[in-house]
């Protein structure tokens, strides 16, 4: 038995039935694309393909095309790498670690979320692969292959091999979860399909799922297990990515907070660009009842708690580097804020540790509007960390002679641009060929958070209970 | 569904027992003549052979210190010292449990869990010890000072003493006052801070539990609603606090050296003993007759947060150690080394990891494990004390240099403050109803099943 507590609010508005259920999230796929989907998508291959055209002429030409020079040799690349890395996090968080913890809230976003994770590790995965140069010799540097280039050999020492492995892993089996996620659903389609060729597609990936007891007792056992492997891998993911710069001497980069506070970070941006995709989703797709202000609001906390996380390991650093009463480590913190780049430091400081803590006052956390402005306001301050971490260190080495500044080319940008297209092309496919919304975990919360259940509650989807009916 | 009533009987309430209490004394008693024997043991010498280690203790009280000598004088070892490290060591750590008892009941308000409801009386009785932790703070730093922490010697901001320490006296404003000019008097800035935060957690929790109570007394959501925002409030202060009490109390002892990590790591340390002592007395007053409705779905789920937090705890031990092994920056490798080349406290670095990773790791990996008794009991036993050891670890070396060691004092303060801490805890937990009746997530707790 099944007991929720009056004071919850409901999960799914709308007195929603089963049926209502498949119904409702089966539509946009089952539908002929709609027009604001082929005009997303068409946006998203024009960016896809503009950015692709300088991506392969800094592949022909070389990497001068980037503005990157002998002192900071790495700055956009691996600022890119690493934000892309860390939006990758909430999927897999959120199907994982919130599973474990039983939220069930996570039920109307884990799946797109994690698709969402995927796109972005695909993303991150690109810049590191570009940057080698020569990409077709990248395996001698990543595998220990035979090889006729002399002494070239993969370093183990090195975190930046460790990433190659942690990051791999971490595809694999997020990529794992989110299919084993979609098999339910994809055996609902292709039970309501009315094109043979849909039906044929459906069938092969349902990959013979028949909703019997026997077959969602071994769903349920291959979910809990990915559950279990991931959770160590989203931690360890980030942590390693911290790896690369904190086992260095670089004033700045090392200091032993880095694998907790960059893995908060990574939570940090993920639900950011969840919600920005979600709240947008949730209007074109009419999910309103599926994805509620009671969702929003669980994010907005979330983002709150990482982010104040993440702030206080800023003034953790600040302090320690001030308090160790090392000058290079003094030097790199005061040149953050006040050097040359002093715009980038206050650019992250805003978005990221000031602007999340407005979502203390529950009006602006239960606002689509201010959410979803705020949700882009994170994503930007958490480029501009990694941005400020990486080259506000480098551009001051040790050597004074060697001081230099960085600016970005029109590859820099263009580059970037090529993975926004790649994220949201990928995306918006994904949002058409599959349910947004795990149709069969929503079926199971529905009897326990359904409003119909509620009385003087909130029933008419987004809109709050006059305060006097509030239980 | 609010109309659901159980048959189970949640009107329960603790007897403090009068067997209970003789146990308590009793091992008050062991404890203090433990105490006394120690303390006899080491003015007459001790049996532990410092002497023949007094040589490297001063070669790496002269290597901390960069060159200059200041990290050996002044600090003539006599048996108060190793008196005032273990009440410190036992004063952080009991502090941490009954802080974490505090947040714990803060986190499962605003998590909004309901699981734990049921138990929440426990972890909030914790905190009726802070008081009483907040003043042996104050008075063992009041006397033990500058035995401890070596910092608080002014003649380290002389420059004309001859022990003028450059880098201590650039912590100068953090340990006295911002802004602080010439050779400075009294820790301001420190006492402000230690009296602050412990106003602040004891302010915090008398409204947690006076809301609390009141509850049981009117019902409504009324209470609920008002905990949950003040649950918010103190995890903000505690966020800040904890990590700065941590840099105060523990990091400030190894004075040259620093970790940004040290603040997360000590609370890493605090948290996972309070889950162990949490889920130990939930059990032992299980056994003894209470919490009917509690049943194994319950434990296990307080076996996964101790089983999941340990390994956060390494978690963070091992990328603190990692970073610092790597980079191979003397200045920060210093507090490794200090511990793993020591012949007293090399062991406790191995003592530590099996204690507080390993083993519960393994004995808490299936899911038989973590829902009976008898495996709790064992792995939260051997948690607490891990731990205990992880504090031993932090504190001794820097302040008892060659001299530290495992002894009757130790052992009979541990029973001392133990003894005490359960004394407050179990009779605090008398007052009030043991299950809060009118907290609107009770009955999920109750049919909670994993």
């Amino acid at each position: 038995m099944q007991i929720v507590s009056q004071v919850r609010e409901p999960l799914i508005t709308g007195g929603k039935t089963y049926k209502d259920v498949t119904d409702d999230i089966c539509k946009p796929v089952e539908a002929a694309p709609s027009k604001i989907w082929l005009a997303a998508l068409t946006l998203s291959l024009v960016l896809l393909f503009a950015g692709g055209y300088f991506l392969g002429d800094m592949l022909w030409n070389g990497i001068g095309r980037w503005g990157l020079n002998k002192t900071v040799q790495w700055a956009w690349d691996i600022t890119n790498f690493v934000w892309w890395v860390g939006i990758g996090h909430a999927g897999t968080l959120i199907s994982a670690i919130l599973l474990l913890f039983r939220q069930k809230w996570r039920t109307s976003i884990n799946r797109s979320a994690e698709a969402m994770t995927i796109f972005a590790v695909i993303c991150a995965a690109i810049w590191p692969i570009v940057h080698m140069g020569r990409p077709w010799l990248g395996a001698y540097w990543v595998l220990p292959l035979p090889n006729a280039f002399g002494s070239l050999w993969p370093n183990f020492n090195s975190p930046l091999l460790w990433d190659v492995f942690a990051i791999t892993t971490y595809f694999t089996v997020s990529l794992l979860f989110w299919f084993i996620g979609l098999v339910p659903d994809f055996a609902t389609l292709r039970d309501r399909a009315t094109s043979k060729v849909s039906r044929i597609a459906y069938g092969i990936v349902s990959l013979g799922f028949d909703g019997s007891a026997k077959t969602w007792m071994h769903y349920e056992s291959v979910s809990l297990i990915l559950a279990g492997l991931s959770t160590p891998l989203v931690l360890s993911v980030h942590t390693i990515v911290s790896f690369d710069f904190a086992t260095s001497v670089i004033p700045g980069w090392h200091t032993t907070i880095f694998p907790p506070y960059f893995v908060a970070g990574a939570i940090f941006s993920g639900f950011a660009m969840v919600l920005t995709l979600m709240l947008i989703t949730r209007v074109v797709y009419k999910l309103e009842d599926y994805i509620t202000l009671e969702h929003i609001e669980m994010m907005n906390i979330i983002i709150l708690v990482t982010g104040s996380v993440v702030g206080i390991a800023y003034i953790t650093e600040f302090f320690i580097a001030w308090y160790s009463g090392v000058e290079y480590e003094q030097y790199a913190f005061v040149n953050r804020m006040s050097g040359q780049y002093w715009w980038a430091y206050w650019s992250m400081m805003t978005c990221n540790v000031i602007s999340p803590q407005l979502f203390y006052i529950k009006k602006i956390r239960t606002s689509f509007v201010m959410t979803f402005f705020l949700s882009i306001v994170v994503n930007i301050g958490m480029w501009f960390e990694r941005f400020v971490i990486i080259v506000t260190s480098l551009h001051r080495d040790y050597l004074p002679s060697s001081w230099l500044y960085f600016t970005p080319t029109l590859w820099d940008i263009m580059c970037y641009v090529f993975t926004f297209g790649l994220f949201f092309t990928l995306f918006f496919l994904f949002a058409k060929v599959c349910p947004v919304i795990n149709m069969a975990e929503v079926k199971a919360i529905l009897k326990d958070s359904n409003s119909t259940v509620y009385k003087g509650r909130r029933t008419i989807p987004n809109e709050l209970v006059p305060e006097k009916d509030r239980v | 569904m609010a109309t659901e009533t159980h048959e189970l009987n949640l009107e329960e309430k603790f007897v403090f027992s009068d067997k209970a209490k003789k146990k308590i004394f009793l091992t008050l008693g062991i404890g203090i003549v433990l105490l006394i024997i120690g303390i006899i043991l080491e003015m007459s010498g001790g049996g532990h052979g410092e002497h023949a280690l007094n040589l490297t203790q001063d070669n790496l009280a002269s290597i901390n210190s960069d060159g200059t000598e200041s990290g050996g004088h002044g600090h003539a070892y006599s048996w108060t010292t190793k008196l005032f490290a273990g009440m410190w060591i036992n004063n952080l750590f009991f502090t941490g449990l009954a802080l974490i008892g505090v947040f714990w009941v803060a986190v499962n308000y605003v998590a909004t869990a309901g699981w734990s409801v049921g138990f929440k009386r426990v972890p909030e009785a914790f905190g009726n010890f802070l008081p009483i932790a907040g003043v042996l703070m104050l008075v063992v730093f009041v006397i033990a000072n500058h035995s401890l922490f070596h910092w608080t010697d002014t003649s380290l901001y002389d420059e004309t003493s001859g022990h003028f320490d450059a880098i201590i006296n650039g912590k100068k404003g953090f340990f006295f006052m911002p802004g602080a000019e010439g050779v400075p008097s009294i820790p301001v800035f420190y006492y402000g801070r230690m009296i602050f935060f412990f106003l602040g957690w004891v302010l915090f929790y008398q409204f947690i539990k006076k809301q609390s109570h009141l509850e049981d007394v009117n019902g409504g959501t009324k209470h609920y609603r008002k905990l949950v925002t003040f649950s918010a409030t103190f995890l903000i202060f505690f966020g800040v606090s904890s990590s700065i009490s941590a840099w105060d109390w523990v990091m400030s002892i190894d004075t040259h050296w620093f970790s940004t990590m040290f603040g997360w790591y000590v609370f890493a340390s605090w948290f996972v003993s309070g889950l162990a002592a949490i889920t130990l007395i939930v059990v032992f007053l299980k056994e003894a007759g209470y919490f009917s409705f509690i049943n194994e779905n319950h434990l296990h789920d307080l076996g996964k947060f101790v089983f999941g937090f340990s390994i956060f705890w390494t978690y963070i031990w091992f990328s603190q150690f990692l970073l610092i092994y790597y980079a191979n920056i003397p200045e920060e490798t210093v507090y490794f080394l200090e511990r793993l080349q020591s012949d007293n406290y090399s062991k406790f670095i191995f003592i530590n990891l099996i204690l507080n990773f390993f083993f519960p790791f393994l004995a808490l990996m299936t899911r038989d494990a973590k829902r009976k008794m008898t495996f709790l009991k064992i792995v939260c036993t051997v948690v607490l004390v891990g731990h205990w050891f992880d504090f031993y670890l932090m504190v001794a070396p820097g302040t008892l240099k060659e001299h530290g060691g495992f002894g009757f004092m130790e052992l009979g303060l541990i029973m001392i403050y133990g003894s005490a801490f359960i004394f407050v805890v179990l009779s605090n937990l008398a007052k009030s109803k043991l299950i809060p009746v009118n907290h609107p997530m009770l009955q999920e707790c109750v049919h909670h099943h994993t």
